[in-house]
């Protein structure tokens, strides 16, 4: 998938709602913290050693034990200290690392991702995540979805690994430094899955997906899904690249169809096809109406489904996941969304958002007023915001100081 | 005397400190955007240091019966706690660190190894101290309420028990730091919100709970038979770092050289005057790199209250272009060694005891219908002005 503007998390959740994102086990080997520092000569790696194998005579009583732990660490919390020792270890903020880099073609490339605790891998296939990495010191958030399909059955325990398949935009620095500037070993942030362009359990007997260049990634989720339970419906599958070379997953793709006779595989290759307009789905699949169906792309492809199934009076049976493929413009002024109080203005490019807030009654917290004291810093939870002094410009998920900013387009503030 | 016009005192025309306050936004602009992974690396390389000399610290002294794991773990402790509050703390909580976008090391989020809660030191300090720096009667940092540090407070009988209120807030500083943004002239006068004040003191209360019972309880009893020994060890740690971080920061505003202002300075003060108010009104001191580090970089005092949210780490580079620009406008840079500015503060502290004798070269008489000592703070509509505090309600969480 194309890198977006929607990133799931939010910079600022405290301490205590991370702490709450651990699983039993990881609350156990947490807790083994607590344990190692009065258990001589058992390190903390020998303590999660013998947790992961179930030995949990250990701790007597985990959330005790986790609690002095905390009691120990404050104010910082355990977590803080682990992950010093792996940096997996820590839900505080989830973490993950890049094990293996598989290249899938010439600008695209599958990240195998271990994820490190608090990140529950029971996701539904055609999910994103976000994914935070640091690049000259500053950690920059883009979302993907998952290509790999989720662990069934329990909740898959941290170890375990999640694959994105990311292509180079031209001018996405971001993208273009996750297919080629990663090494194996780097780590990353990770934002737990989510979205509802998803395949449902179980899925409907009749299937369309409708796939363009990277928009491959989620419905590949859904097809490894429903090839690892061996139950494929009648699915048909449409996806489009430039040419062959550029088709993500072709041979896994195509050895699918091959293996399941119930999944038709349909290719266009626009350099020799021309692209892929959607008056031609009727002719490559003309029961399209029977079918619930998932498409996923670029833009212009998105618009011209929604167009078609609306007027087919079928926008029911229409999923679409759309991301807006790149940040856009910075403008001058734009519409400025106050989350939490529920308020909306149109801004000029010159009022800080501090006053603006301020203006339609909301309790802004603040201080200096002049852009040194950081009080008045409140989460940007999308759009882009300019510094007046400067003009440095702040993306969503970060922390923006109100008092010296004012909105560069469209945004959204957490307050 | 305090000062009421900055320009006048520094004998600069109108036109020369907006020059300077162009250049002092030249120095800010340029670390901006030369700040990056080397900044980033510094202060994870810090934290990482800090959190395992705590480890270290604690687990010597499980043997802390054996007087030589008593001494080297305090000093580990108390070393770790010195980093923590002062390079670590102090900085990441002014948000010199926000740029990285790491929820981990960020203002917002930053909880400090003292007892004072981070929410109320942003307040009384990243936000009061440092917008209202050493305006007599609106920066309760001048003498925090207790001690004359400057002959423009008013002498009272009470500041014979200066010498006195001086040891025991260098000896129980955190504790003097943790009530701070209580605002006790505030309180004595009658004017707190009872409300507010309820607020404050169960949110100290919390941390104060937290804070002892690790130092005091949960430690010294997992060391069993090293109880005693890791209790005496924990509040020596804690005592060592009261007495280490009282003194630098003593060291910022109270040495000769560095001026009080007066109200009438605030009155349309412009951002260049501001930033020459920050630069006469704070003192630097001389040491070497490791000094800094443990002095959280308040020995670069000046350079901090110019840029009080530029990484730490870029104040010694600062520093060589603010002392060029002082040579140029022809302004004073106050620095010395440690120990002569902190002689200057103990001097005047004691010296302040006494009722300062009216010198006409000197002492300007106080306007005695508003007088200095113990002036309001300002009111909601007055704070607008300036900027205002932190509404309690919206607390950073």
């Amino acid at each position: 998938m194309p890198s977006t503007t929607t990133t799931p998390t939010t910079p600022l959740t405290t301490l205590k709602e991370r702490g709450r994102a651990l699983t039993g086990t990881q609350k156990l080997a947490t807790a083994a913290l607590g344990a190692s520092a009065a258990v001589v000569g058992a390190t903390a790696l020998e303590v999660k050693r013998r947790l992961l194998q179930g030995d949990v005579s250990l701790v007597p009583n985990a959330d005790l034990v986790r609690s002095v732990a905390a009691r120990m660490t404050t104010p910082l919390l355990p977590d803080d200290y682990l992950h010093m020792l792996n940096p997996l270890w820590s839900a505080r903020e989830i973490r993950g690392k890049i094990v293996e880099l598989i290249p899938e073609t010439e600008d695209a490339a599958t990240l195998v991702i271990k994820t490190g605790w608090g990140f529950a891998t029971d996701y539904q296939p055609g999910q994103y995540i976000g994914i935070g990495v640091s690049i000259d010191g500053k950690w920059h958030w883009r979302s993907y979805s998952i290509s790999s399909e989720p662990s069934e059955g329990r909740r898959q325990r941290s170890g375990g690994t999640i694959t994105i398949t990311v292509k180079a935009m031209p001018e996405g620095f971001m993208s273009a430094h996750l297919v080629r500037g990663l090494e194996p070993g780097t780590i990353v942030r990770l934002a737990l899955p989510q979205g509802d362009f998803v395949l449902p359990d179980p899925p409907p007997p009749k299937i369309l997906f409708w796939t363009g260049g990277s928009g491959i990634t989620p419905v590949m989720s859904m097809l490894r899904t429903m090839h690892r339970r061996d139950t494929i419906p009648d699915v048909v599958h449409i996806h489009s690249a430039p040419n062959r070379g550029q088709a993500i997953f072709r041979d896994e793709r195509l050895k699918l169809a091959e293996a399941h006779p119930t999944l038709r595989m349909v290719e266009n290759f626009d350099d020799e096809d021309g692209i892929l307009e959607v008056s031609r789905i009727e002719e490559i699949c003309p029961d399209w109406r029977e079918r619930q169906t998932w498409v996923c792309g670029p833009a212009p492809m998105l618009d011209a489904a929604e167009k078609h199934w609306q007027q087919a009076k079928l926008a029911k049976s229409l999923h679409i996941e759309r991301f807006s493929a790149q940040l856009s413009e910075a403008a001058e002024g734009g519409h400025v969304t106050f989350a939490v109080s529920g308020k909306e203005v149109d801004l000029d490019g010159a009022t800080t958002l501090l006053e603006a807030g301020e203006a339609e009654g909301i309790d802004m917290p603040f201080g200096c007023r002049m852009g040194i004291c950081h009080s008045c810093i409140v989460p940007l939870k999308k759009g882009l915001v300019k510094d007046l002094r400067n003009g440095a410009e702040y993306q969503q998920n970060q922390s923006v100081q109100t008092c010296v900013t004012a909105a560069a387009g469209d945004c959204v503030l957490e307050i | 005397m305090a000062i009421s016009d900055v320009a006048t005192f520094a004998h600069l025309s109108d036109s020369d400190v907006e020059a300077l306050g162009r250049e002092f936004d030249e120095i800010r602009r340029d670390i901006e955007e030369a700040r990056g992974a080397k900044d980033a690396a510094y202060i994870r390389r810090l934290i990482y240091i800090q959190r395992r000399l705590m480890v270290a610290g604690r687990l010597t002294l499980f043997a802390s019966m054996y007087p030589p794991a008593w001494v080297a773990g305090t000093g580990m402790l108390a070393i770790g706690k010195i980093l923590e509050n002062m390079e670590i703390g102090h900085n990441v909580m002014h948000g010199q660190f926000d740029w990285m976008n790491d929820p981990e090391i960020h203002s917002g989020t930053w909880e400090w190894d003292t007892t004072c809660p981070a929410s109320q030191w942003k307040h009384s300090h990243n936000f009061l101290h440092h917008t209202f720096t050493n305006v007599v009667g609106k920066d309760n940092d001048v003498g925090y309420g207790i001690l004359r540090v400057t002959r423009d407070q008013k002498w009272h009988p009470a500041n014979l028990g200066q010498p006195v209120y001086n040891a025991l807030l260098a000896l129980l500083f955190e504790w003097g730091v943790a009530l701070h943004d209580l605002d006790i002239e505030r309180i004595r006068k009658r004017e707190k919100d009872p409300q507010e004040l309820k607020r404050q003191l169960k949110e100290i209360w919390r941390k104060v709970r937290k804070q002892v019972g690790k130092d005091y309880v949960i430690f010294p009893l997992l060391s069993g038979p090293a109880f005693a020994t890791t209790l005496t060890a924990n509040a020596t740690a804690n005592l060592i770092r009261n007495l280490w971080s009282y003194m630098i920061i003593f060291c910022g505003h109270f040495p000769d050289g560095a001026e009080k202002f007066t109200e009438e300075e605030l009155e349309d003060e412009t951002k260049a005057e501001w930033y020459l108010r920050q630069l006469l009104g704070s003192a630097n001191f001389e040491g070497s790199r490791l000094l800094h580090i443990l002095a959280g970089s308040l020995g670069y005092q000046i350079e901090h209250h110019l840029f009080p949210d530029l990484p730490c780490n870029r104040y010694p580079e600062i520093a060589e272009r603010v002392k060029a620009l002082c040579e140029k406008y022809d302004l004073p840079y106050t620095t010395g060694p440690l120990y002569r500015q902190y002689g200057q503060v103990f001097r005047t502290i004691m010296k302040l005891t006494l009722p300062t004798k009216a010198d006409p070269n000197e002492m300007q008489p106080l306007n005695e219908s508003q007088p200095l000592r113990g002036a309001k703070r300002p009111s909601r509509d007055e704070l607008r002005a300036y900027g205002g505090p932190l509404p309690p309600q919206a607390a950073v969480a």
